[in-house]
């Protein structure tokens, strides 16, 4: 007897093979997946969005001869002591104990190398970071671990985190396996112990009293410091113009490409907004208060090249700041360590559970032996070769539209290639003047 | 995100200062609430008039509306502050005089009605604001006020508060809701209107529905920390006194003063420093998801 | 002994003139006048003076504090004291939520009650309360010793880490994971120590104090009590 035909096997686009073993996953072990790194689905994001060169009514610079600056002031508006840095792109808060010693010390390198700053992170400051960055921003978290006055006045600046892409409203997490001696004496923990963290900040909850925590933290450093705060992107528009109100220098914003060191999967991927979703509402915001360039704006979420960063310039930031693209940089999930990728059960390009601490690049680990394989010389190195093709690749695209300083790149140097990207850019389709949604109030 | 005010003379002595004692809590509020600000004065009222404050577009139209308003009704009586009117009108009359002021006046907003309460708000800062409606000079048995640093709704007058929850009751609010969207539909269905996107006026408007369900002001607040969800402190004006409302979890500032002459509410104790006799009062912080009343 | 009137001279004038001081200064007492609820009195101090500020204060008085002596003869707002480091902080008065806010060393004796979130997040530093303290007292309280003559609200030590909290009142309820654990000499030792450093002197017998802390259970993530966290 002839088989009954049969169609070709066919598998579900809703219960996928990766939604399929989460399912598997979370009936053998009862706890949500927890892991590293920002949103990894496909969101709007910058690559939707091309750049109007020089043509007959707009005339590009040499490139090389013809100067195009790229520095910047941050803290202008009440610090004494506002912080320079040479390029738009920044280190993002980071911590010790999520990352090596060594890692740190080699962004902080990087960073040096070219004028640029590091961030502290949820640990506090290390001794290394301090003595490695030549510009140092401190964070201070609803968790407070290793918060001094000390540190406080010998930061460049201070960062109150309110939130970060990856979870916002959500506190920091790192699992026993990370908290070593010297990572449970800096935050006075027991050693190998999951860490559970608070979300909100002890002493203030809100603008009206983030102002006052604000006017503390001024008086504590005698004005000296410019103050940022760092906010998950969720509601730009208000965010941005709350953190205004409240007293920051410099409002930082975080798309959910933004990576962490370690939180549940769900809050990763399905909370927030992608940044190119963020940046105009908060622009628009600064705007409306006739703050925009008073108050400096760094986006991150997703930064990766020179591209990016004259993306974010041109939709009205001041600046970026990058971390994944920064650890990638340094090693993170290079092929050279597939064989060890493959002994995790993973492979170069998708490790992301940076919260076992058994990273083959010696990253996002405390072990010491993996640790070692990181040297902070040859890797800060190479993040400033990173750092400097950014910078000269933005360079180039803002050349090619014809200006002398990349914060002179606007919102109509560009179009966009899908109808979701120029809505939210707030940019027309290309080839046509047609901006989706132009109607609504902001 | 705001700063919130609260005075309840026990003192008859002290009811010519009513106004200037509560512009000087207002006045110390500004860093907190710098958009928008706004007050309620329970003065003397007359038996068997009904006062509605309503608020123009300008000082000249609310000037334009008190002298129609008068040609319009008689036994009526006009008060001009800035932009508000303040009309007293016999009790028989007031909803004729809300059917006209709808029709004849569709842009000025009735913002609040009863015996003995004035409600005046505006956009900018707290002190001119207070300066404005002539707050200094006001007298009366209580007053709440509020200083509004707009967080989610735009920064308008309709995003000032007080909200009058009903007749002689009106609302102010520190904190943020975060059910509200939910809420205002479900409320719209019970056939409440709203003006604005703003939290604090879901909150009013819960208020007066559930009392309009026969509920008192008291258990309508006790039965919103339910129903309420997100952060909140609650400042009520009845006509004969004033409630107090933290949420649950409580994390938004509330200080209160007691003396034999007064009771006071501030969400910083700087608020109530210059209150006479402040330096013997009884200062403590209310409880969490508990009701308090002061009445007389 | 200087004395600064804070009705005539700026905030910022005082703490700019307190933190140019060395510890070999000559100006060791400190008197502040009208504070009238100011913020940030007298924060970031970092030499052993003592300040004496003569009213109420408004929130992170002693902010961040670091051998300092600060005494307030009247109330305290927010975070007194907050992230003090050493030195020691006595509030004659009431104070307001958050009182000893993740402080990592030092003392704060506070007369009268604290209100919610008293030693919140506390990191070393020994808190002693005449009074009661409010709901939410040590939630996730790390190192330290809470001492508390009265009462205790909701939730006392919720989330808590290694903290010791001794109360002699009523405790309203336990947070998660803190439960009452014995009472031993050593703790006893315990509470006479931070007395005796705060200045008392035998008023209070240590063996009428219960003592509460972590059991533990929250050290390593388990499903069965996912809905502590």
């Amino acid at each position: 007897m002839d088989a009954t035909p049969r169609t070709t096997p066919r598998k579900s686009a809703t219960f996928d093979d990766y939604s399929l073993s989460e399912i598997r996953r979370a009936a053998e072990s009862g706890i949500y997946d927890i892991r590293g790194a920002g949103a990894k689905r496909k969101v709007p994001h910058f690559d939707d969005l091309l750049f109007l060169g020089a043509s007959m009514s707009r005339y590009p610079l040499e490139g090389y001869r013809e100067k195009c600056a790229t520095d910047l002031w941050l803290g202008t508006r009440f610090a004494r002591k506002p912080i320079h840095i040479k390029i738009p792109i920044t280190i993002a808060g980071m911590s010790f104990g999520s990352l090596s010693a060594q890692a740190k010390e080699a962004l902080g390198r990087g960073a040096s190398i070219m004028g640029t700053s590091t961030t502290t992170g949820d640990g506090g400051m290390t001794e290394e970071e301090r003595g490695h960055s030549e510009i140092l921003v401190y964070q201070l978290l609803p968790s407070r671990y290793g918060m001094n006055p000390d540190d406080l006045r010998r930061a460049d600046a201070i960062e109150i985190v309110v939130g970060q892409g990856a979870k916002p409203g959500g506190g920091g997490m790192l699992l026993g396996q990370k908290i070593t001696e010297r990572v449970a004496e800096m935050r006075t923990l027991p050693v190998g112990i999951d860490q559970r963290s608070a979300c909100r900040h002890p002493d203030w909850t809100g603008p009206d009293d983030l102002e006052i925590k604000i006017e503390e933290l001024r008086e504590i450093t005698d004005w000296e410091k410019p103050i940022y705060i760092k906010v998950g992107a969720s509601r730009p528009y208000y965010d941005t113009a709350l953190a205004v109100k409240s007293g920051a220098d410099v409002i930082v914003l975080d798309g959910m490409q933004g990576g962490t060191a370690a939180t549940q999967e769900v809050f990763i991927e399905h909370v927030g907004l992608p940044i190119l979703g963020a940046i105009r509402p908060a622009v628009q915001a600064l705007q409306d208060l006739d703050m925009h360039r008073k108050v400096q704006l760094i986006v991150s979420g997703g930064i990766r090249n020179g591209a990016d960063v004259a993306k974010a310039l041109a939709l009205g930031a001041d600046a970026v700041s990058i971390g994944s693209a920064a650890l990638a940089a340094l090693g993170d999930n290079d092929p050279h360590w597939e064989h060890e990728y493959a002994k995790l059960g993973t492979t170069a390009g998708a490790y992301d559970d940076w919260h076992e601490g058994r990273d083959p690049a010696g990253i996002s680990t405390q072990d010491p032996e993996l640790g070692a394989r990181l040297h902070p010389e040859v890797t800060g190195r190479r993040l400033a070769n990173y750092l400097s093709v950014m910078t000269l690749e933005a360079q180039t695209i803002a050349r090619a539209c014809g200006k002398s300083h990349v914060r002179n790149l606007e919102p109509e140097d560009l179009v966009a290639l899908t109808v979701e990207a120029a809505a939210m850019a707030k940019v027309p389709l290309a080839g046509t003047d047609w901006i989706p949604g132009s109607k609504s109030s902001w | 995100m705001c700063g919130i005010v609260g005075l309840f003379l026990k003192d008859p002595a002290l009811e010519p200062e009513l106004g200037r004692l509560t512009a000087g809590m207002l006045a110390t509020m500004s860093d907190r609430g710098p958009d928008s600000a706004g007050f309620a004065v329970y003065a003397a009222g007359q038996p068997g008039q009904t006062k509605l404050t309503v608020r123009s577009t300008s000082p000249l139209a609310a000037e334009e509306l008190s002298v129609a308003v008068e040609a319009a009704f008689s036994g009526v009586q006009t008060v001009l502050h800035d932009t508000h009117v303040v009309i007293s009108i016999p009790d028989q009359e007031i909803e004729a005089l809300i059917k006209w002021l709808e029709r004849e006046v569709p842009e000025a907003e009735i913002v609040g009605r009863g015996t003995r309460m004035e409600i005046f708000k505006e956009v900018g800062l707290p002190s001119s604001v207070a300066q404005r409606f002539g707050l200094a000079t006001m007298s009366g048995t209580h007053a709440i006020g509020h200083t509004r640093m707009a967080t989610e709704s735009a920064v308008t007058t309709d995003g000032a508060h007080p909200y009058s929850t009903g007749t002689d009751q009106c609302l102010v609010h520190n904190g943020s809701l975060s059910n509200h969207n939910n809420l205002r539909r479900e409320l719209k269905r019970e056939g409440l209107h709203f003006e604005t996107e703003n939290d604090t006026e879901v909150a009013a408007g819960y208020l007066t529905w559930r009392m309009r369900e026969g509920l008192s002001l008291g258990d309508a607040l006790k039965v919103g920390l339910d129903d309420l969800d997100g952060f909140y402190t609650f400042v009520v004006g009845t006509e004969n006194g004033f409630g107090v409302l933290r949420d649950g979890i409580a994390c938004k500032p509330a200080v209160m003063a007691e003396t034999d002459q007064y009771v006071a509410f501030g969400s910083e104790y700087r608020v109530l420093a210059t209150l006479p006799g402040i330096e013997h009062a009884r200062v403590w912080e209310p409880e969490p998801a508990t009701v308090y009343f002061w009445e007389r | 002994m200087p004395e600064v009137d804070l009705g005539v001279t700026p905030l910022r004038e005082l703490n700019a003139a307190l933190h140019r001081l060395t510890p070999e200064t000559n100006e060791r007492h400190w008197v502040i006048d009208h504070p009238a609820g100011r913020h940030a009195i007298a924060a970031g101090l970092n030499v052993p003076v003592t300040i004496e500020i003569n009213g109420p204060v408004g929130y992170y008085c002693a902010g961040m504090n670091k051998y300092a002596t600060v005494l307030i003869n009247g109330s305290a707002g927010v975070g007194v004291a907050e992230n003090m480091m050493s030195g020691f902080v006595h509030v004659t008065g009431d104070a307001s939520q958050s009182a000893g806010a993740t402080g990592r060393g030092g003392l704060l004796r506070i007369d009268g009650n604290a209100s919610s979130r008293c030693g919140i997040s506390m990191k070393g530093i020994d808190i002693v309360v005449k009074g009661s303290v409010g709901h939410m007292s040590a939630f996730m309280a790390q190192a330290g010793n809470l001492v508390v003559f009265g009462d205790a609200g909701d939730s006392l030590g919720d989330s808590i880490y290694e903290a010791r909290l001794f109360v002699r009142g009523s405790v309203k309820s336990l947070g998660a994971d803190c439960v009452e654990k014995e009472m031993r000499d050593e703790h006893k030792r315990a509470i006479h120590q931070v007395l005796t450093q705060a200045g008392f002197d035998g008023e209070v017998d240590p063996s009428e104090f219960k003592r509460y802390g972590s059991a533990r259970r929250l050290y390593h993530f388990h499903v069965d009590h996912a809905e502590e966290y």
